[in-house]
């Protein structure tokens, strides 16, 4: 191997690795919720659609930045709030089954009222980061790229915080352990699981702000689920640093098999590599790599 | 558009298919399969909006083509193939039917063999499958304009007018980055037979749909150090590529989209990323043109405009949509010359398709210099040699930077009828022949 060549397989690596960060991104809002109330959220996706389409809507109306930001997390807590109240508040106590398939629903509900609100135009969305490559020993880096992985990594800090050292952190925990003994204790369930939902607004609109600027705000946003579930089935459904490994994991190999694989089979393969590798993963560890293993008494 | 802004367009197409639809004697109808929510609304209310805007500057203007008001209703698709062959069937049943025009590869492929049972003509304006341009076996299909092959010819030689000729293209560097479905791969062989037939260098990588990831290929591509990308993409895999693109050091004005990356809404979301890129297209951008003009003038001032945000007028769906509405219009206009000024059966409006030659005088008399070049269908050319040009973004709007470019006809219509002949084959269909053309089906 050249120096060339082994420079450009950092290249890839170090690409695949923050494009990894971008889907843990997405990969936090559902470990959030499925954390505390063993919801898998399908609707995160359509949520950060909606978050992305609202603040670009209110810029596009002359709104300043910042308060179109605020206005949009206000937005997202009413979101929040209302879903937990009108569709998993009568849903308590159904089936794992049941509540995915209501977040199912919701996924399309909130995709057509984002349109039927905001309209179906294609928005370029600029945060004023600049998108142009730096080079690093003879590679390039992105820099909004690398401005992503931080927020995340600030994100991820700042969450972890509030789960540690907050008191409704610590109800978060102690609902996610055992909601039954969480009760039992006198916490209130829908208050905690309707601040939950707040948070995973938050990231929805954080992760629909950077998604939105490499994307566009449009549509297609919602599908990044798509690139979010492998990363949930390698980390584990209720660990935020599984999110964050598995991002990377996924993000890596993804790219490396891609440049690497791809020729050999036809190019185009990393849509579906990353699903392989969760499956194999799956199979070694059910739970993933960093998800809580499931006891039960039988 | 707001959520009231729908609310009234949506009272307003439930007066209209409730009261409008019946059509009487003497109108035209047009059953149109659109897309206005869902991930291609964007394109699908610009393209609608541009045919509606036409076919009502028709009746506004001059009355319907030759006293035949054209009437038209519309069910919603959102792009998905069965929801299109639901509206077909929920529509098709309306009588007075001219032509179907999806706008959509999925849906226009599920209706080839319904409508050539019913005999009426299915338009597939600048898309659809590129052997149906053949119409000794597909008497009712019409890619107009441009099929995949002659886009992927105009492509090279526009690259070689860049160049300075063909033959300078022998050693140039091309990668086709391309959409991982079968529009996506259709023009893989046609890119093989021009690089070996000019001597170019040429790597064709594949984007998984969506295509908001491409990274990999881009740093491949960075690898190769091409001299030129097309990008034959789609929804938003368009952006993704050009920022992409940017990120890894490619320069934007190198990439050259093809007829499905070559909108304003393939542009915006890519930001400054996107200065520089160039498109072909089949009709030009922008409102100077006068039918457009027309439009904006009788259809927008009477209050009758179809697009929601005016600031949409003029732009790439849009114009298309407005060169479908004159191509179908003519060929009802035609095929009445020869049948009458009435009603006409699918079959007749068929024959008008087939006689379809609007030469550059005829198209500025339409209003419409500038905006495409000309067309000449005949029986058994259902493409009808659409010349094509390429436009550059400046950041704001598209510029033209091309002469009218033609394809090497000549040089596709073997591999076409190959492809056409296996598919009759395949079939069991007969080869139709320029008397069987003139036979028409009149009730």
């Amino acid at each position: 191997m050249s120096y060339y060549d082994f420079l450009f397989v950092i290249e890839v690596l170090v690409g695949g690795l923050l494009s990894g960060v971008m889907y843990s991104l997405v990969a936090i809002g559902f470990v959030l919720i499925y954390k505390t109330s063993g919801v898998l959220n399908f609707a995160q996706g359509s949520m950060v659609l909606f978050a992305a389409l609202t603040f670009v809507s209110l810029v596009e109306r002359g709104i300043p930045f910042a308060l179109s930001l605020l206005i949009t997390f206000a937005v997202m807590v009413a979101l929040g709030f209302t879903i937990e109240r009108t569709v998993l508040r009568p849903l308590v106590n159904r089936s794992p089954m049941t509540l995915f398939m209501a977040t199912l629903g919701l996924s399309y509900i909130i995709e057509g009222a984002a349109q039927l609100i905001w309209g179906t135009q294609v928005h370029g969305l600029d945060l004023g980061i600049d998108d142009t490559p730096f080079e690093v020993g003879g590679i390039l880096i992105s820099s909004f790229d690398l401005l992503a992985a931080a927020i995340a990594a600030a994100m991820v800090a700042g969450l972890s915080a509030f789960f540690y050292w907050t008191r409704i952190g610590l109800a978060f925990r102690a609902v996610a352990d055992d909601q039954f003994a969480a009760l039992a204790v006198g916490l209130r369930l829908p208050r905690i699981w309707g601040t939950v939902w707040t948070a995973a607004g938050f990231v929805a609109l954080v992760a629909g702000l950077l998604w939105g600027a490499r994307l566009g705000v449009q549509f297609s946003l919602s599908l990044i689920v798509l690139k979010a579930l492998p990363v949930l089935v390698l980390g584990g459904f209720d660990s935020i640093l599984g999110a964050i490994v598995g991002g990377l994991i996924i993000g890596a190999s993804e790219k490396l098999a891609e440049v690497y694989l791809g020729p050999f089979v036809g190019g185009g393969i990393e849509g579906w590599f990353a699903y392989a590798l969760a499956l194999v993963v799956l199979l070694v560890r059910p739970s993933g790599l960093f998800g809580q293993k499931t006891v039960e008494r039988v | 558009m707001t959520f009231f802004s729908h609310l009234r367009k949506a009272a307003i197409a439930t007066a209209f298919v409730l009261g409008a639809t019946a059509v009487h004697a003497e109108e035209q109808y047009f059953p149109l399969q659109s897309y206005r929510v869902g991930p291609y609304a964007a394109g699908g209310t610009g393209f609608f909006g541009g045919f509606i805007d036409y076919l009502n500057l028709i009746n506004i203007r001059d009355g319907g083509v030759n006293g035949v008001k054209l009437a038209w209703s519309e069910g919603e698709t959102q792009y998905e193939v069965e929801k299109g062959v639901e509206v077909y069937e929920r529509l098709k049943s309306n009588p007075g039917i001219a032509a179907w025009n999806p706008l959509s590869v999925g849906i226009a492929y599920a209706m080839i063999d319904r409508i050539t049972d019913d005999k009426v003509p299915l338009i597939t304006i600048n898309h659809g499958r590129t052997d149906t341009t053949d119409g000794r076996v597909f008497p009712y299909v019409f890619p107009l304009l441009l099929n995949p092959y002659s886009e992927t010819s105009g492509i090279v030689n526009y690259i070689a007018s860049k160049e300075g000729g063909l033959d300078k293209l022998k050693g140039k560097n091309i990668v086709v980055l391309y959409h991982g479905s079968p529009y996506g791969k259709e023009t893989i062989p046609i890119y093989e037979l021009l690089s070996q037939k000019y001597g170019f260098e040429l790597s064709q990588i594949e984007v998984p749909h969506p295509g908001n990831e491409q990274q990999a290929q881009w740093l491949t591509i960075r690898r190769e150090h091409p001299d030129y990308v097309v990008l034959r993409g789609w929804g938003v895999m368009n952006p993704v590529a050009l920022k992409t693109a940017q990120k890894t050091g490619f320069p934007a004005d190198h990439i050259i989209g093809n007829v499905w990356s070559n909108s304003e809404e393939d542009v915006i979301p890519a930001g400054d990323a996107a200065k520089g890129y160039t498109a072909i297209t089949t009709q030009a951008s922008g409102e100077r043109y006068p039918v457009v003009q027309e439009i904006v003038k009788t259809v927008y001032g009477d209050g009758k405009g179809n697009l929601e945000d005016k600031s949409r007028i003029g732009s790439v769906y849009h114009n298309l949509g407005i060169v479908n509405g004159i191509l179908n219009v003519e060929a009802v206009r035609i095929a009445q010359a020869k049948f009458g000024n009435r009603t006409l059966t699918g079959d007749e409006v068929r024959w008008g398709f087939e006689h379809l030659k609007l030469n550059p005088a005829r198209v500025e008399a339409l209003g419409a210099k500038d905006l495409f070049h000309s067309i000449n269908v005949s029986w058994d050319n259902h493409e009808g040699d659409g010349y094509v040009t390429f436009q550059q973004w400046d950041g704001k709007k598209w510029n033209v930077v091309s002469d009218w470019i033609a394809p090497d006809w000549k040089l596709l219509r073997p591999i076409i009828e190959k492809s056409s002949e296996a598919y009759a084959k395949e079939k069991g269909i007969k080869i139709r022949t320029a008397e069987d053309a003139d036979a028409v089906v009149s009730n």
